[in-house]
């Protein structure tokens, strides 16, 4: 076996008398300086075949490589240790090339094979960026602003394809403009036309009866969004991102093809990818479905009142949604086909539903739609549908002005040339499977955000995911997304906030007799004078009895469930247990305060109706 | 009546959400009824819980004959002696009325009887700083009321005061009047039945009157010790503030006699504490647990119109506690999204968190004003009860979009001097 003409790296040894995790730093450190300073680095044993056949690879290319054999420095159990934490691979050889974790030997003849390996011995000034973000969404733009704050030279391509009835909107992505902030607006109004019903309990007078314009919301709302894509656009500017309002596609490895509105094409190259693209709602594959039915990308720009509408689903989305626009006064109609807000802890699913029944949402379940049919033009139209019992050949018809569908989000991962250079996609679901450090099949492309295989759609999770990426990219740091115990909420008239594990995920995981679950209604001091039912707001938590009755789930329906969830989350973060809550004082009068004082276990079966204060 | 004052918010807000509807009025009886109703069903669902669990409950009023009898005398004047192996003082605070103003008791009313007030307090001086008196002057003026506050010295005494002022000044803009370092001399009844109050302001010297339909006292509150004969009985009380002196375990200077709740010395003066302390004291009376109540660490909510949700210690307190150079503070001001399309103005959302400077950086206290302060709080005590610190909080993920996710969002520290100002979404 010849002796590849690599250079030798040495490690001096760490200096003694300092403590564990310092020392540790310090190794990071210094191989973080390896990988960094040198176009290929190699993590090797001076024994190992694969190693050999490498290096001989490396060789018989003419790149001169730098090499640290494990076996020949004092610390090589600490360094094979560290590099495990930084690739997730514990095997040598472990090389690097141009900075990118190429992996180890089989990848390299793979990488080889395919003309990536030396794509990548390339030198990155070859590259017109550092980094390219495909989707100018909360994730896409936390990761772009970070790696540019980091002095990288960053792109963000950001493309809107318009819905079927021809909708679209600025920078930000799902969550800004219709998502997450004109939901809650939405939902804001709906509350004030509850508060406003409680206000003349509490001595505010109006005889009339109050109408809700939609116009005026509508506009209200499009304004603060319109306010919000501008802000983007400003600190992306700031930040010296390059943003191109283009479609993004990949036609080979590190070159992405732009297409803007007028279909003229730009080339762009960059050193790393990051995929960020989102999801877009589904539609049902029915007669008249894109021709006439609406999707929540429509619905929050809509310059009409969609007046009686049908909202066919039982996600978040297609709860919310009815529970609003109910709120507004409109009548409304669910259609679901079996469970509402799968995933979700079904008690809780449940009571949210049986709330919204209770105050007017009509509920049609165990059916689907099976065509949608034109009765009449107008803002809003007329709309015969046609559904089906899931259950038996029964059918039913009804008219409706608006039809919104919220069955389900597609990631928007098949039509951006993602073939064209390997990255791998679940064929089903249209996911991307990542590893721990949200990288990709293909080393040079990482993916953050709603696109992720069995990871969560949320905000605030790839607004986190993007920044440290970012930063583990091109500032050395260690810091993973942690997708543990990640607390949400569900912003229907009651709202539902939840922090870790359903009940039905925690028996499956741990096993019921292993778990202890405390519950109680409440009834907000608020609702008292208003006269609001004393038994509908419910708060429950699921201990496991053989971890010092750890809270493993926290569960509220009630006013502000956002507001309340959040603390106990980071509480969870710190290992709450049961004994912690009890030893807790109550802030008095809060509905968070339930929290302090759970006494009856669910297994006890004893009543949990509310009396007094 | 806080939340009736919220809401008169929310109908200014909903024409913003499309609601159409014209400026509305507020009327006083409607909502003292109803919230009067509401007190006296849970004074009902007390004294059925009482006689659910056996509890012989008198309404007389006790003082004591000795160490373990005590006397009780009810509303016709007849006497009843009661005899305990244990006996527990929990007899609170009442309202203070000042003792050397002309007409003060005459004329002023206090907290104990604006709840119970039938109608209107109309035009309203309130007199001091405490947290019922800005809590109390905040819901007048969102009732549309014409209030007025006079303040000694500082507000809030004993909060943060950096949060203190916030609170304030937010009450300021939303037209409650600020009388600073002014002392009232003396209340009068004009013949049109209006009340005339004289004050002085002692940095000028100057005097100065204004007219009033009420004057409401919120100087501080004296606990009701003085009536129960403490001395027959040997419990021994604070020469200066007239609270019962007590241990960590509830205990008088009589072993057998406790006293829990407002009325003992160095407790916080808020009702979850003493039911918590109330409970411990059962239980650890019938043998069932030895456990001890915690007073450190005690969230609390201030309802002013914008709320103010603090657990641990002040700013102030961490400083002096650990000296400057060891204390880090974050902070951020922030928009609740709520605030956007009402077009409200959010200049006092604030948020700071102390924390040991350092790592892992210990949360010391966290402070929050803004909407729903009280929920927001409640879970983070927890946090900072199972020792959180700044690092956890931050590893936190944040619900989108609420006002909490601004905590587990603090980058900025005091110490950097950047604009602490939150921007974007």
């Amino acid at each position: 076996m010849s002796l590849p003409p690599g250079r030798r790296a040495r490690l001096s040894s760490p200096g003694t008398g300092r403590s564990f995790s310092e020392a540790r730093e310090e190794l990071r450190r210094r191989l973080m300086g390896l990988i960094e300073g040198n176009r290929v680095m190699i993590f090797s044993k001076s024994y190992c075949p694969h190693s050999a056949r490498v290096k001989d690879l490396f060789s018989s290319l003419g790149v001169e490589c730098n090499i640290l054999e494990l076996d020949q420095v004092d610390d090589g159990a600490n360094v094979q240790e560290v590099l495990s934490e930084i690739t997730n691979q514990r095997t040598v050889p472990n090389i690097f090339v141009n900075k990118v974790h190429m992996g180890g030997c089989d990848r390299t003849f793979q990488a080889h094979q395919s003309g990536l390996l030396q794509k990548l011995l390339q030198e990155d000034s070859a590259y017109e960026y550092d980094l390219i973000v495909i989707g100018g969404g909360s994730g896409g733009l936390a990761c772009a602003q970070e790696a540019a704050i980091l002095g990288k030279k960053v792109m963000v391509l950001d493309f809107v394809v318009p819905t079927p009835q021809g909708t679209s909107w600025g920078l930000g992505g799902t969550c800004v403009n219709v998502g997450c902030v004109p939901k809650k607006l939405m939902h804001q109004a709906a509350l004030l036309g509850q508060e406003l019903k409680d206000a003349r309990k509490f001595g505010w007078e109006y005889s009339h009866q109050v109408k809700h314009n939609w116009e005026t919301m509508i506009e209200a709302i499009q304004n603060h969004i319109g306010s919000l894509n501008w802000g983007y656009r400003l600190s992306l500017r700031e930040k010296a991102v390059t943003y191109v309002n283009s479609y993004g596609e990949f036609v080979e490895h590190h070159k992405i093809k732009a297409t803007n509105r007028k279909g003229q094409e730009t080339y762009y190259t960059a050193g790393k990818f990051v995929l960020a693209t989102g999801q877009r709602p589904r539609y049902l594959g029915i007669p008249g479905d894109k021709e006439y039915c609406i999707t929540s990308d429509d619905l929050f720009s809509l310059p009409y009142c969609p007046g009686k509408t049908l909202v066919v689903g039982a996600s978040y989305v297609a709860l919310e949604c009815g529970g609003f626009l109910a709120g507004i006064g409109l009548d409304v109609t669910i259609m679901v086909r079996s469970i509402l807000l799968r995933g979700f802890d079904q008690e809780m699913a449940e009571k949210v539903g049986s709330y919204m029944e209770q105050h007017g949402v009509k509920f049609l379940r165990k059916f689907v739609p099976v065509m949608v049919q034109h009765l009449d033009k107008g803002s809003p139209g007329k709309l015969k549908v046609v559904a089906k019992s899931t259950e038996g050949p029964e059918t039913i018809e009804e008219i409706y002005n608006t039809v919104l569908l919220a069955i389900g989000r597609e990631s928007c991962t098949r039509k951006i040339g993602l073939e064209k250079i390997g990255v791998k996609v679940n064929e089903k679901s249209g996911k991307i499977p990542v590893n721990d450090v949200e990288q990709t099949n293909v080393p040079y492309v990482y993916a953050v955000g709603d696109i992720l295989e069995g990871k969560l759609e949320l905000t605030p999770i790839a607004i986190q995911a993007g920044k440290l990426l970012a930063r583990r990219l091109f500032a050395g740091s260690l810091e993973k997304c942690d997708y543990v115990n990640v607390p949400t909420t569900v912003f229907t008239p009651l709202e539902y906030g939840c922090c870790g594990l359903s009940e039905e995920k925690a028996i499956e995981v741990h096993r019921k007799e292993n778990l202890e679950v405390y519950h109680t209604f409440f009834w907000p001091l608020e609702w008292t004078v208003a006269g609001r039912d004393n038994n509908t707001c419910y708060a429950k938590i699921i201990c496991n009895k053989f971890d010092n009755d750890r809270v493993i789930g926290f569960h509220v329906l009630g006013p502000n469930a956002g507001e309340i969830t959040q603390g106990f989350a980071a509480a969870m973060k710190c290992g709450l247990t049961k004994q912690q809550l009890d030893d807790t004082i109550g802030i008095h009068p809060t509905c968070g305060e339930v929290f302090t004082t759970l006494e009856i276990t669910k297994s006890s079966g004893l009543d949990i109706t509310q009396k007094g204060c | 009546m806080h939340q009736a004052a919220l809401l008169g918010g929310m109908v200014q807000d909903a024409p913003h959400y499309g609601w159409a509807l014209q400026p509305v009025p507020h009327d006083w009886a409607t909502m003292a009824e109803a919230v009067q109703n509401h007190v006296k069903s849970l004074n009902w669902g007390h004294r059925v819980q009482l006689q659910d669990r056996k509890v012989t409950y008198f309404n007389i009023k006790a003082s004591f004959v000795d160490a373990h009898t005590v006397c009780g005398v009810s509303k016709g004047g007849k006497e009843t002696l009661l005899s305990a192996e244990h006996i527990i003082i929990a007899t609170g605070g009442r309202p203070r009325y000042p003792t050397h103003i002309e007409g003060a008791l005459e004329y002023g009313i206090t907290s104990d009887d604006l709840f119970w007030l039938k109608e209107s307090p109309g035009k309203t001086l309130v007199v001091g700083a405490s947290y019922v008196a800005l809590e109390c002057a905040g819901f007048l003026t969102g009732l549309g009321l014409d209030t007025t506050v006079m303040i000694r010295s500082i507000p809030l005494r004993g909060f943060d005061q950096q949060m203190s002022s916030l609170v304030t000044e937010y009450m300021a803009s939303q037209g409650t009047r600020f009388l600073r370092g002014c002392t009232p001399s003396r209340v009068q009844r004009l013949p049109d039945g209006q009340l005339q109050v004289t004050w002085e302001d002692p940095s000028s010297g100057k005097e100065d009157t204004g007219t009033f339909n009420t004057v409401l006292w919120a100087i501080g509150r004296i606990p009701e010790t003085r009536s129960l004969n403490l001395e027959k009985a040997g419990v021994h009380t604070s020469p200066t503030s007239q609270k019962i002196l007590v241990d960590a375990l509830e205990t008088t200077s009589v072993p057998h006699i406790y006293a829990i709740g407002d009325v003992a010395e160095g407790r916080p003066e808020l009702t979850p504490t003493a039911i918590m302390a109330g409970k411990l004291l059962a239980q650890r009376l019938c043998g069932q647990s030895s456990d001890v109540m915690d007073y450190e660490n005690v969230p609390t909510t201030v309802f002013t119109p914008l709320e103010y949700g603090c657990v641990g210690l002040s700013e102030e307190e961490a400083v002096a506690r650990h000296g400057e150079e060891h204390v880090e503070v974050y902070h951020a001001y922030y928009k609740p999204l709520e605030f956007t399309v009402a077009e409200r103005d959010a200049s006092q959302c604030y948020i700071k968190m102390v924390c040991l400077r350092k790592p892992p950086q210990l949360v010391l206290g966290l402070h929050f004003l803004g909407p729903n302060a009280g929920e927001v709080t409640q879970g983070f005590a927890l946090g900072i009860k199972c020792g959180a610190s700044y690092a956890q909080v931050m590893r936190t993920v944040g619900i989108h979009p609420t006002c909490a996710e601004e905590v587990a969002k603090l980058r900025i520290s005091k110490r950097s001097g950047l604009d602490p100002t939150v921007t974007g979404c």
